[in-house]
């Protein structure tokens, strides 16, 4: 069982290769930028000729940096709170409620993963603009509550899945009406699934740039704006040290969301009789 | 409430019907547990058991018929609202609470203050022999104590009814079993009434004060297990609660449940019985007889048969019989009861009393 015949050992090896070589390719400009942020030099060059912190201080020095940066954390706070309060909500009423039309909420929650942003972002412009939303946090948010929907009510779907129906039974003939089972037993149970979930619609939110780009305007700009823009004015290397730093908090929020499922995961065995 | 205090754990369910689609579940069951009663509710699975339970409950609404407990209808009443206590077949303790704290859950739900609330939870946790093991999480405990953990949780604010679903079905066959005895004497110390679902024939009959048997959704017979072994009123429970010996033939008159009657076998000759129910003229009959109830002689005047086999356990041999019209047959014989020891080969008599030979419609 265990031998393999030679040439399908080798054809393993050249998938093995081509599978890390697509892997490389499409980290490559991700990873280059790491370097690039903490060179010397006024313009983006690479190899780096040295190794100086300057443009991390430069992005933390300047107002208009902070104010962005704040700005879109704002809108991700708000969208992250908003989207998994409603995704849980739909979660909930998709696997437990015996909701009639289940299959075309189903569609419209996966919805803003088929539609192509930019397609969204216009047709979002167009409502927005008649309800005097563009350029604000409120109409920013609830753009991208609306983003971050489908992955959220993937994650608490998958996190209720996991959860032991049997234990919702358990606690009403202890007593407790639905509104106490949800909150003493649902949720404590599905809450590293929700965390997780609010993570990941965070980190949406706040790298999201299409959406951003049509309804924020000059005043209250995003973070992924301001980057956009900077490249148009002046190449510095401040882009690259914010880009590295975007790109370590959302391998920071990924791992923490994997770590809390993993957990999660490891608890709904135990208790397994 | 206007309830006399006696009928508190008293359980009515009442002509309930319940379909999932074409198939009826349960079908004009109507049966009455008494306060401080164990009733066990027994049947193969689809034998409508488990629905019954749940419609008590309040997980399932019946399309049919009412559930009083306590003389109060509580047919529509959210599970929350009808203040009994349940235990699953698997243990369903809350993951994330301490033991204590799952025991302390219904009473926390109930709105009792913490002092009382862990005292109360401590005394229900000695009751099921845990003292101690307070402090430990679900997943630390084995099976028999997570169940024992469960029960507690479920006697803890003294409900008047304790429902179990095959409470016992995880755990393996000693422990078992002496759970079956721990749950009876903690029932009977306790004096709380018990519906509990099994479809283990010995589990009921060793622990219910009587017996509900169930098939197909349909109310078989409801009594004290020595009833149901011993006076079988359908061919399913004769069949299905212990060992008997089917024997097929035909009845040329009718007769009224109780009288004595001859039934001609279809592989010749007659079996002297009592019928079990009302019988038709003509119609087919099966004789059920217990294999302990069958006398095997070494000679007489009964039917002549020989023995193919014999099998020895211990306490008891069991005879295979081929009778003179091809009928097979088995018999028990206890040890040490001085009687006829047959060997494989040998031609025999059979005797048994009419009373013990029961004729149904087949």
């Amino acid at each position: 069982m265990s031998r393999q015949p030679a040439p399908n050992r080798a054809g393993r090896a050249a998938l093995n290769a081509a599978a890390y070589a697509v892997t490389v390719f499409l980290l490559l400009p991700t990873l280059i930028i790491i370097p690039m942020s903490a060179g010397p030099e006024r313009l983006l060059s690479f190899p780096p000729k040295g190794f100086s912190l300057r443009w991390y201080g430069e992005y933390f020095g300047d107002e208009d940096w902070i104010r962005a940066t704040l700005f879109s954390a704002e809108a991700g706070v708000i969208a992250a709170v908003c989207a998994t309060t409603v995704g849980t909500m739909l979660a909930l009423a998709l696997v437990r409620g015996r909701l009639p039309g289940k299959g075309l909420v189903e569609l419209l929650v996966i919805g803003p993963v088929i539609v192509p942003h930019i397609a969204l972002a216009v047709a979002m412009f167009l409502v927005f603009e008649q309800l005097r939303l563009t350029g604000s946090l409120l109409g920013l948010a609830m753009a991208h509550t609306v983003l971050a929907l489908p992955f959220v009510v993937f994650t608490v779907l998958a996190a209720l899945y996991r959860f032991d129906a049997e234990l919702e039974r358990a606690s009403l003939s202890c007593g407790a009406g639905p509104g106490s089972t949800f909150l003493h037993v649902t949720l404590p149970l599905i809450a590293p699934g929700l965390i997780s979930a609010a993570l990941f619609a965070f980190i949406i939110s706040f790298d999201e740039a299409v959406v951003s780009f049509f309804i924020s305007d000059l005043d209250r700009k995003t973070l992924p704006r301001k980057m956009f823009e900077d490249i148009d004015f002046n190449i510095s290397p401040t882009l690259a040290a914010v880009a590295t730093m975007l790109t370590a908090l959302t391998i920071a929020a990924l791992l923490i969301g994997y770590a809390l499922r993993r957990g999660m995961e490891r608890r709904a065995r135990r208790t397994k009789p | 409430m206007g309830v006399q205090e006696g009928a508190r754990g008293q359980v009515t369910v009442e002509a309930l019907a319940k379909r999932f689609g074409p198939v009826k579940a349960i079908d004009n069951v109507s049966l009455r547990v008494g306060a401080g009663e164990f009733l066990a509710l027994l049947g193969p699975s689809g034998s409508g058991k488990t629905t019954i339970l749940m419609a008590i409950a309040g997980f399932e609404y019946p399309d049919e018929g009412r559930i009083l407990i306590g003389g109060e209808d509580v047919t529509w009443a959210p599970p929350n609202r009808r203040n009994l206590g349940m235990v699953f077949q698997r243990y369903t303790l809350f993951p994330h609470m301490s033991v204590l704290e799952n025991i302390a859950f219904p009473l926390k739900m109930r709105r009792i203050g913490r002092t009382e609330r862990e005292e109360r939870a401590r005394a229900a946790l000695e009751t099921v022999r845990l003292g101690g093991m307070g402090d430990r999480r679900p997943s630390q405990l084995s099976g028999g104590q997570q169940q024992r953990v469960a029960i507690a949780r479920a006697i803890v604010y003294q409900p008047r009814v304790l429902l179990m679903d095959e409470p016992l079905s995880a755990l393996d066959k000693n422990l078992r079993e002496e759970m079956q005895l721990e749950i009876k004497h903690l029932q009977q110390r306790i004096g709380i009434t018990v519906v509990f679902v099994t479809h283990d024939q010995t589990e009921a009959l060793t622990m219910a004060d009587r017996v509900a048997v169930l098939d197909h959704g349909r109310l078989q017979q409801i009594g004290a297990p020595r009833d149901l072994y011993e006076t079988p009123e359908t061919v399913f429970v004769a069949g299905f609660i212990g060992e008997t010996n089917f024997c097929e033939g035909r009845l040329d008159h009718s007769a009224a449940a109780g009288e004595p009657v001859f039934v001609g076998l279809d592989g010749g000759g007659q079996m002297s019985a009592i019928a079990a129910q009302a019988l038709p003229a003509g119609g087919r009959i099966k004789v059920a007889l217990r294999p302990e109830r069958l006398r095997v002689l070494p000679t007489g005047d009964g039917p002549a048969a020989r023995v193919t086999e014999a099998i020895y356990a211990g306490n008891a041999t069991t005879l295979m019989l081929e009778a003179e019209g091809g009928q097979r047959l088995r018999a028990r014989i206890p040890a040490g009861g001085g009687l006829h020891e047959a060997r494989p080969g040998d031609h025999v008599r059979l005797s048994w009393q009419t009373a013990d030979a029961r004729a149904f419609a087949a």
